[in-house]
């Protein structure tokens, strides 16, 4: 064993809020980064047909190799400019229509669907309220529980409540090894049920937040492996990881049953999270 | 005993159960009146949150409503706890204290002689949040609309998903979506019923995207809370901001129907179906 391995194989597992942290690094591949870093090709497509072009959704057709595909997903911004003008991966109600749009075409053609998750949450302000949040992210999980052609969807970075979800109700989910999925923020988590945004590594770990426990929970289907020091630190390297990820599971995706069955076992998928269970029920 | 030696006597409460104080216009109403008027306050219209029974017995024919899954109790999937203690005991008191199983209550039953499948949500139960056994029990009741050809009726009352059980609670937004994604598959109508509060979660997954949405006056309708928002983009909401009547003028909702003309306006839309 090498001096590095001896030493990190002593060094204590990261805690839930060390992921977290790790997840919002600024530093990791953006949506924009991983297209045209692991694509041969990117057609970038703008619009929701509707109007408006939401800069937070990037979207477009995409080649690895011979195979061919629609890529959906937030994008973050790299630079300081380009992070406000994209409302740090925020989408609005624009950028779901902008996706269920690119998810029907991706159907029509007959091409697989790839999303790449990394968002804080759908984008809270008062356009996006009047143009119907909550209707645009309800309507995208229909499109997707309904869409007849495979969905893979990988979590990047941070799968930040409905506005992650609303891009990922996907036959395959992977979870990159430092992302994190949940259903609130652990600040927003903290700031209600402890009353003190400051107790956010507490309700971090309560969340079950990580890669591991969201495949512990059947959430997740797997997990992409991250350089050493999390994607940040070697932005090539966990694209290239993606890369092989998506070549992966598109391939094992296309072999299965599509239409109908495809949809069906989507449904069935979903049916068994949480599914009830007697046996494991709090007492009453 | 001198009168100034005498010990103040405590005032005596004034029978404080026969008012209802208004939340909206502060109002004093007699208990009685107010209740027989569907707790929707007689000066200002304001219309109070209903448990899910009284929804029920507002909307379904006396005696029609068969329930469905009372045996789905919340499940402790996460063993969380927070800074009040554990979940697990948290929703056994919310079963034990309200009656009902979990955030919803599911069934069949008649409206005004047309039998439909219900789901309603319940307010007074961990904020109507939306869980995996709700989720479950929104699942089985959309199914047996699909297996009984019936109408969908979601009457949604809801601070969003239940942090609780975390991830498990998001994915039932999916779950609740790819039933309804079947019912429509099915060509079965769904009607959702808006109540105050529909926000969060909720409004981002089966509550916005009926055939027909119905929403009572008032009701506050959102996907992010109005702080939030304010304090996102730093500037002050209009007063009307997340109301029905605001959604309704930006096209997300149909109609505002009072509480006293829900059952027989329902009634009046079930006729449509014509298959």
């Amino acid at each position: 064993m090498s001096e590095t391995a001896k030493k990190n194989a002593k060094a204590p597992a990261p805690t839930a809020w060390d992921v977290v942290k790790l997840a919002r690094d600024p530093g990791r591949p953006t949506a924009r980064q991983y297209a045209e870093g692991m694509c041969d090709e990117f057609l970038e497509l703008h619009g929701d047909r509707l109007c408006a072009d939401d800069p937070a959704i990037l979207g477009g057709l995409a080649r690895i190799g011979k195979t061919r595909f629609v890529l959906v997903g937030h994008q973050k911004g790299s630079t300081t400019e380009e992070r406000i003008a994209c409302r740090f991966g925020m989408a609005s109600p624009d950028g779901f229509r902008k996706a269920d749009r690119l998810m029907k075409l991706a159907e029509k053609w007959g091409l697989p669907v790839v999303t790449l998750v990394d968002t804080a949450g759908a984008y809270p302000g008062l356009e996006a309220e009047q143009r119907g949040q909550g209707e645009a992210i309800g309507r995208s999980l229909l499109v997707m529980a309904g869409l007849q052609t495979p969905i893979l969807s990988i979590v990047t970075g941070e799968g930040g409540s409905g506005g992650a979800l609303g891009i990922a109700v996907a036959d395959r989910v992977l979870m990159l090894e430092h992302a994190i999925y949940s259903v609130i923020s652990p600040e927003g988590c903290a700031s209600i049920l402890w009353r003190d945004g400051a107790k956010a590594p507490e309700a971090a770990a309560a969340l079950r937040l990580t890669a591991r426990d969201l495949v512990a929970l059947k959430v997740a289907d797997g997990i992409v492996p991250e350089p050493p020091g999390g994607a940040g630190r070697d932005p090539a390297t966990a694209v290239a990881l993606v890369r092989k990820a998506v070549v992966d599971n598109l391939r094992a995706l296309a072999g299965e049953p599509g239409g109908m069955r495809l949809v069906e076992k989507r449904y069935r998928k979903f049916q068994a999270m949480g599914k009830f269970d007697p046996r494991k029920a709090v007492r009453t | 005993m001198a009168w100034f030696t005498k010990k103040e006597e405590a005032p005596q409460e004034l029978l404080p159960d026969i008012w209802h104080v208004c939340s909206k216009c502060n109002a004093h109403v007699f208990k009685d009146s107010w209740e027989n008027n569907l707790k929707v306050c007689p000066k200002c219209g304001h219309h109070d949150r209903l448990s899910a029974r009284e929804r029920i017995a507002l909307l379904v024919d006396p005696g029609t409503f068969r329930e469905y899954g009372q045996e789905i109790v919340p499940t402790d999937h996460l063993g969380f706890a927070d800074a009040k203690g554990p979940y697990a005991a948290k929703a056994a008191g919310a079963v034990k204290k309200l009656g009902i199983s979990e955030a919803v209550v599911t069934g069949s039953g008649d409206v005004e002689g047309v039998r439909v499948v219900f789901a309603v949500m319940d307010f007074a139960f961990l904020g109507g949040s939306l869980s995996s056994g709700a989720g479950e029990k929104i699942d089985r009741a959309i199914q047996h609309a699909i297996d009984f050809n019936r109408t969908f009726v979601m009457v949604s009352a809801s601070g969003g998903a239940r942090m609780h059980e975390g991830i498990l609670s998001l994915m039932q937004m999916a779950k609740t979506c790819a039933s309804l994604q079947r019912l429509q598959e099915a060509g079965l109508p769904y009607v959702s019923i808006l109540t105050d509060p529909t926000t969060g979660g909720v409004s981002a997954s089966y509550a916005l995207i009926g055939d027909v949405n119905v929403a009572e006056p008032g009701a506050l309708i959102g996907f992010a809370g109005r702080r939030v928002i304010e304090t996102t983009i730093k500037q002050k909401l209009p007063d009307d901001f997340q109301t029905a009547e605001y959604l309704r003028d930006h096209g997300f909702v149909d109609a505002i129907v009072e509480r006293k003309d829900l059952r027989h306006y329902l009634a009046t839309l079930l006729a449509y179906r014509q298959k």
